[in-house]
């Protein structure tokens, strides 16, 4: 009887720690932000993926500085040449090696039966090349004039194409840089104005309800009913070819969203509703929040989150459906850069036979983006919501 | 079930005026009608048009009707007469010139439709089930690569591939000599030859995301208590997993035809392009370019409808499946 | 001795007769989580006898339920047994579960042909796309030899034992087909369908109204002696435990803390954690009854005619069907009053809790507020009388998870309704929210953390905290506890007890429990399909209803007594 009382009073349950756990204390008080950002920095590959994302952008913003050369400057000396590699040492007549960054110059062969040019890479002639090297000249975002790039051929006049040339010899890895700002945009801004498109709609379809509702509704099962690519076709096929490249570029962006918000506006809706039944937003609402402040002060903080994973998850989809227009000719056209643009060099298969970098590079970096892009949202929105269990 | 069926199908007619609206607003979309750009192609070989002549043909194409009124009599002469328009680039009836098409595209979709099923539900459940092994983990990467790859790039891949290694070319369905040819083994297993690459190369995206949402919901049905009651009767595991949660988890998989055939008819239409096969999207892209508009407007018009049909039949299949939804 | 009998629980039996048909020493089980091991069940003995109910007694996250599945090697893969032995006795001889893959022939033959398993959640227990039949069929091909057609038979034949009327027709119907009970026999007859000589029934009834759970237990009850099988019942409910069980052991955080017969455990419990468990239970039904208050003057709320339909127009906007989700209730809150209001799962209390405060908007009638500013008509108000009045009448909610922004700080939270009325500075809002905290026994340092730091019964406080923000006259609580383990259930109910006295409040306390209302209330009204049959004063309508129904309700609720079990001989209503 005596021994039950002097049985040790335990306070929790067992447990063995494996390894330093976070601190208790400090999870109490971590916000909603810090305990997404931890879920978010422990999937390291969403973070690889979002690092290369950010590379992408920036890439894009200064295209001009990091572009060896202007993206339209044709060689025509130098059509279809391959790839050169960068070597680091050069061996004199004496034998000694210098530290010399150098690239190889090209010789031409014509084939006497096609009477084609090919050009094969010269061993013996040497390109040397450096950073912040003087070239073409530019204005960075339309603004500075400047001629510094990040690197090219210490003789401007010399070739350097570290990925080769295309039919009319300009410089492929200039062409992708510029390239990537036209793509990268597209999608950014594309799923900005999806987001408004959808937001402006589902306000309408909210505030106004019954008529205009059932019809916004229909509107999106519609719209989502119909196969994307053949309508993205039609509509894009509708731009006229005597606008300026800059409302083409806008109006294909435009496309491009038009048909894209409904995912979003869908998700979002979706989960608005099911937020807007929660029982702490009945609980703001007896406590006398009115209908704004319910929405901004208690609907939306949940919500942003898994917003931002939605549209980082609708970027790729509209970079690649700007990719896939241009590539058939009817979205962006030269002398537009963009990476479908880049592409449609490779439509011909004996083209890339001769000039498979034409291939490789572009579609490489479309798919390099494209899978960022998806390992980043998907971390997000597994991040998105630290509460769930 | 009838009724479920009668309603389903009820449900669809608004969808499908709504599609017909989409389509027409793409067919007028150009500026200017297609007898502008008749007399401009005239003009350009050197034709002219009697003034006359011209105002009959504008009277009969009823050119100069409301909107509305042109829109009503262009659906009924496809819904009542099975009249699609004229194609003025091919001289002919719109509907002379799609069937053949619209089948190939059907056909091919189709095939990438079971290559999808078939590819990925023995690896979804194999992920499931042994998640986080080895064989899960390069499912999962390659389930993302595949994702990542936009058709026509994985199209122009294989074709580049196939070209330089094998040094034949893939374009097409079927080889020059079975073209047109009356239909035998030999026409069959010519077809089935050319038919992996496309098939391979629409289907790849399906495949990845279907695996993706099999693995998904498979995970979830696999820790619901109905599996350890199936456990606890004594079940061989590999039983209670397909008798179970695999029978559970199929739902989504069936209702995917919903989403994955749109998918796939795009993807039809570009890769088609691409790989040059005699499906709708070739034809497709070059009516939309030389603005031949009513047959444009009508592949339009008959792949949203293909998509309806497929998301009918899928949720017919759900309904046979499950039973929840057969009796609400 | 008590030390001894946990060590050795078979010799403190001598006079048994026989011997155990299953049994299980030291058994030790961890699971693997990410960042630590988690022993969640330590070191556990116990035997189980033909013909006789063990009760594994425990609150959430004891091991209570891990253990019974260990027994059936049906654990999780993360989880791994450390340690110990789970002997099965049988005419062949002893067979050690403990040393059998979780996946082999034998364990096999064992899952539901020697040992049946019933879980809580019949829905999700059963699988939803196959008839009920075909289940059970399965189970009988696989243990006993039998032709398909004769265990279609025997399925019809269980059906019937387990009281399923029209069973031939049932058998071909899906889950969803069936109410929570009737699936719940269904499982049973699952389970018993190759005659195990062991039922493992985890947390049975938990899910179920109590009237449904009485028949169940009935029928399990019956069964039991029929067959002469031995059951493992896990269950939280001490009541459930002293209406049925022989032998108890309870169980906290995976370690059996004591263990004996049930009338040893209930009159003369030695380990403090029992005697704590059993005064939270047994304190509510013989609590001193609070004396009611004087019914002067006005009385505070006044429903009349309260009524809500649910139901679908066509599309020519004519009704096709309507339920009446509350009927026609009327009832009348006096001050200073604790009004409770009790029912069985769609009685309709939940909706009429909410159309008092216009969460859910009112079909027909009237409610009659007399605020400080005389009598005025709540379902004529708009916007700022209306946050007026429901700064004055307040609402707790059942779920402390999801009632609280997960997003927001404690204060936040607490100061939410402060800040939407306005008028007060930063300064002044602390020191109202530390005054808060500390009225419903929180510290200060709670204020600047997040929900998720807080456990259920924390929650709960910070929720009430909220509700006492706007100083408030009413407080309607909807089954405010009964999310909460039994020791917390009765400290919260003791806060709110306190909170009344200090600050003159009055209460609806909606549950479904009836010794909650028993204790907390002065007056009880009785709702059943929307109507309420009966209202009175809360220990004559406990221990002496006039109603037929209200006699069948209480009589069907367990009686934390193994001395006077009366669950099992209730009172029936037909409605």
């Amino acid at each position: 009887m005596e021994k039950a009382s002097q049985i040790p009073e335990e306070t929790g349950p067992a447990i063995s720690p494996l390894r330093p756990g976070e601190d208790a204390s400090k999870i109490a008080v971590s916000g909603q932000w810090t305990l997404i950002r931890q879920k978010f920095l422990a999937n390291k590959v969403a973070v690889f993926a979002g690092i290369i994302v950010i590379l992408f952008y920036l890439v894009g913003l200064f295209a001009e500085f990091l572009a060896p050369t202007s993206p339209t400057l044709a060689q025509p000396r130098f059509t279809y040449a391959p790839p050169q590699s960068i070597d680091f040492f050069v061996t004199d007549e004496s034998g000694e090696r210098h530290w010399q960054p150098h690239v190889k110059g090209y010789t031409m062969t014509v084939n006497q039966e096609s009477l084609r040019r090919s050009f094969v890479i010269d061993e013996t002639a040497v390109i040397p090349i450096g950073f912040f090297v003087e070239g073409t000249p530019y204005r960075l975002w339309g603004l500075f004039e400047m001629n510094t790039h990040l690197i090219g051929p210490l003789d401007a006049s010399k070739p350097m194409n570290l990925l080769g040339t295309d039919s009319l010899g300009r410089d492929l890895m200039s062409r992708l840089i510029y390239g990537t700002r036209v793509s990268m945009s597209i999608g950014l801004i594309g799923v900005i104005s999806s987001l408004f498109i959808g937001v402006v709609l589902g306000a309408l379809s909210g505030y106004y309800g019954g008529w205009t509702d059932i019809v916004i509704q229909r509107l999106i099962e519609v719209t989502s009913a119909m196969p994307t690519i053949p309508l993205w076709l039609g509509l894009a096929a509708a731009v006229p070819i005597t606008w300026s490249p800059l409302t083409v570029y806008f109006m294909v962006t435009l496309i491009v969203s038009l048909l894209a918000w409904t995912s979003l506006a869908r998700e979002v809706r979706g989960r608005f509703l099911a937020l807007r039944d929660e029982d702490f937003v009945t609980a703001a609402r007896l406590d006398g929040s009115g209908q704004a402040r319910v929405i901004f002060r208690h609907i939306l903080p949940s919500l942003t989150s898994h917003i931002l994973a939605v549209v980082t998850l609708a970027i790729p989809t509209m970079i690649v459906a700007e990719t896939a227009l241009s590539f058939l000719g009817i979205g962006l056209k030269s002398p537009v850069v963009s990476w479908g643009v880049l592409l449609q060099d490779a439509q011909n298969i004996r083209t890339v036979a001769t000039a498979p970098w034409l291939l490789v590079w572009p579609a490489g970096a479309v798919v390099l983006t494209v899978l960022s892009f998806n390992f980043l949202g998907d971390g997000m929105r597994d991040a998105a919501d630290p509460y769930a269990t | 079930m009838w009724g479920y069926f009668l309603k389903r199908i009820l449900l669809m007619v608004p969808t499908m005026f709504g599609i017909s609206v989409i389509s027409f607003f793409i067919i007028q979309l150009p500026p200017g009608d297609y007898l502008t750009s008749l007399l401009a192609s005239m003009a350009d070989s050197g034709q002219t048009v009697d003034p006359a002549e011209l105002a009959r043909m504008r009277a009969t194409y009823g050119l100069d009707d409301p909107m509305a009124l042109q829109y009503f009599k262009w659906i009924s002469g496809i819904v009542l007469r099975g009249d699609f328009g004229y194609s003025f680039e091919w001289g002919r009836p719109v509907s002379e010139l799609i069937w053949d098409r619209m089948g190939a595209t059907l056909s091919v979709s189709m095939a990438a439709l079971v290559f999808v099923w078939a590819v990925s539900l023995p690896i979804g459940i194999y992920s499931a089930v042994r998640r986080h092994s080895i064989g899960d983990h390069v499912a999962t990467f390659f389930g993302f690569l595949g994702l990542a790859i936009p058709n026509f790039i994985l199209a122009l891949t294989l074709m580049y591939i196939s070209y330089k290694y094998f040094g034949q070319s893939v374009g097409g369905l079927f080889s020059p000599e079975y073209v047109g040819a009356d239909w035998s083994w030999g026409r069959v297993w010519d077809l089935m030859k050319h038919l992996w690459i496309p098939v391979i190369v629409i289907g790849t995206s399906g495949t990845a995301a279907l695996i993706r949402i099999l693995r998904a919901n498979l995970t979830d049905e696999l820790s619901k208590p109905y599996v350890v009651t199936a456990r606890a009767k004594g079940l061989s595991e590999y039983k209670v997993i397909m008798r179970y949660p695999v029978r559970i988890a199929l739902n989504p998989f069936v209702s995917a035809i919903g989403w994955v055939l749109p998918q796939l008819i795009s993807g039809v239409t570009i890769t088609a392009i691409v790989l040059n096969l005699p499906t709708a999207g070739p034809l497709l892209l070059r009516a939309l370019v030389s603005q031949d508009m009513y047959l444009a407007g009508s592949f339009i018009l008959l792949m949203g409808v293909l998509t309806l049909i497929g998301m009918l039949v899928s949720d017919l299949l759900l309904a046979l499946l499950d039973p929840r939804i057969r009796f609400t | 001795m008590t030390q001894l009998e946990m060590a050795q629980p078979e010799m403190t039996q001598p006079d048994r007769a026989q011997e155990p048909v299953l049994t299980v020493r030291n058994l030790s089980l961890d699971f693997h989580l990410r960042t630590h091991i988690l022993h969640a069940v330590r070191e556990v003995s116990f035997d189980l006898y033909p013909g006789k109910t063990l009760c594994l007694v425990g609150e959430s996250g004891s091991g209570k339920s891990v253990t019974a599945r260990a027994l059936l090697r049906l654990i999780d893969a993360q989880a791994k047994v450390s340690g110990g032995e789970i002997t099965l006795h049988g005419p062949k001889g002893p067979l050690h579960l403990h040393a059998l893959a979780s996946n082999s022939r034998e364990i096999r033959a064992v899952r539901g042909g020697r040992i049946g398993l019933i879980f809580q959640e019949p829905m999700s227990s059963l699988s939803p796309v196959r008839t009920i039949g075909t289940q059970i069929v399965e189970a009988l091909l696989l243990h006993r030899k039998m032709t398909k057609a004769e265990a279609k038979a025997e399925t019809v034949n269980l059906l019937r034992q387990v009281e399923i009327a029209q069973p031939e027709h049932m058998a071909d119907r899906y889950t969803f087909e069936f109410s929570g009970g009737m699936r719940q026999r269904a499982m049973i007859a699952m389970a018993l369908a190759c005659d195990p000589d062991i039922l493992i029934a985890d947390e049975p009834t938990t899910a179920l109204d109590v009237t449904t759970q009485a028949e169940i237990m009935d029928l399990i009850a019956r069964l039991q002696a029929e067959r002469g099988m031995a059951m493992l019942m896990i269950t939280h409910d001490l009541g459930l435990v002293a209406e049925v069980a022989d032998h108890v052991a309870v169980m906290r955080w995976g370690k059996i803390v004591e263990q004996g017969p049930v009338d040893d455990i209930f009159h003369s419990a030695q380990h403090p954690y029992t005697k704590a468990l059993l005064a939270a239970t047994v304190r509510l039904d013989t609590a001193v009854k609070r004396i009611a208050p004087n019914r002067a003057g006005q009385p505070l709320l006044q429903a009349r005619g309260l009524t809500k339909g649910f139901g679908a127009t066509n599309w020519r906007g004519k009704k096709t069907y309507e339920i009446k989700a509350v009927d026609d209730v009327s009832l009348d809150l006096w001050p200073g009053e604790n009004l409770g209001i009790v029912g069985e799962s769609g009685s309709g209390k939940t909706t009429l809790g909410r159309m008092l405060l216009r969460i859910v908007e009112p079909s027909e009638g009237s409610i009659l507020w007399h605020g400080d500013e005389g009598a005025e008509e709540v379902t004529q108000m708009q916007r700022p009388d209306l946050a007026r009045y429901r700064s004055a009448v307040r609402l707790v909610f059942q779920d402390p998870f999801a009632s609280l922004n997960p997003r927001m700080t404690v204060k936040q939270v607490i100061a939410d309704p402060l800040v939407v009325a306005g008028g007060m500075s930063d300064a002044a809002l602390d020191t109202r929210v530390a005054e808060l905290l500390e009225l419903v026994g929180l510290e200060q340092s709670a204020m600047e953390r997040y929900p998720h730091a807080f456990s259920g019964g924390q929650r709960q406080r910070i929720s009430i905290a909220r509700a006492l923000a706007l100083n408030p006259r009413v407080i309607i609580a909807d089954e405010a506890t009964s999310a909460l383990d039994v020791s917390i259930r009765a400290q919260v109910l003791d806060l709110l007890l306190d909170l009344q006295k200090r600050l003159d409040l009055s209460f609806i306390f909606i549950a479904h429990d009836i010794s909650v209302v028993r204790y907390f209330c002065d007056r009880v009204a009785v709702m059943h399909q929307g109507r309420i049959v009966e209202t009175g004063p809360a220990e004559q309508v406990c221990t002496a209803p006039a109603e037929p129904y209200t006699q069948s309700l209480i009589s069907a609720v367990p009686n934390p007594d193994p001395r006077d079990r009366r669950m099992l001989h209730r009172t029936r209503f037909n409605a």
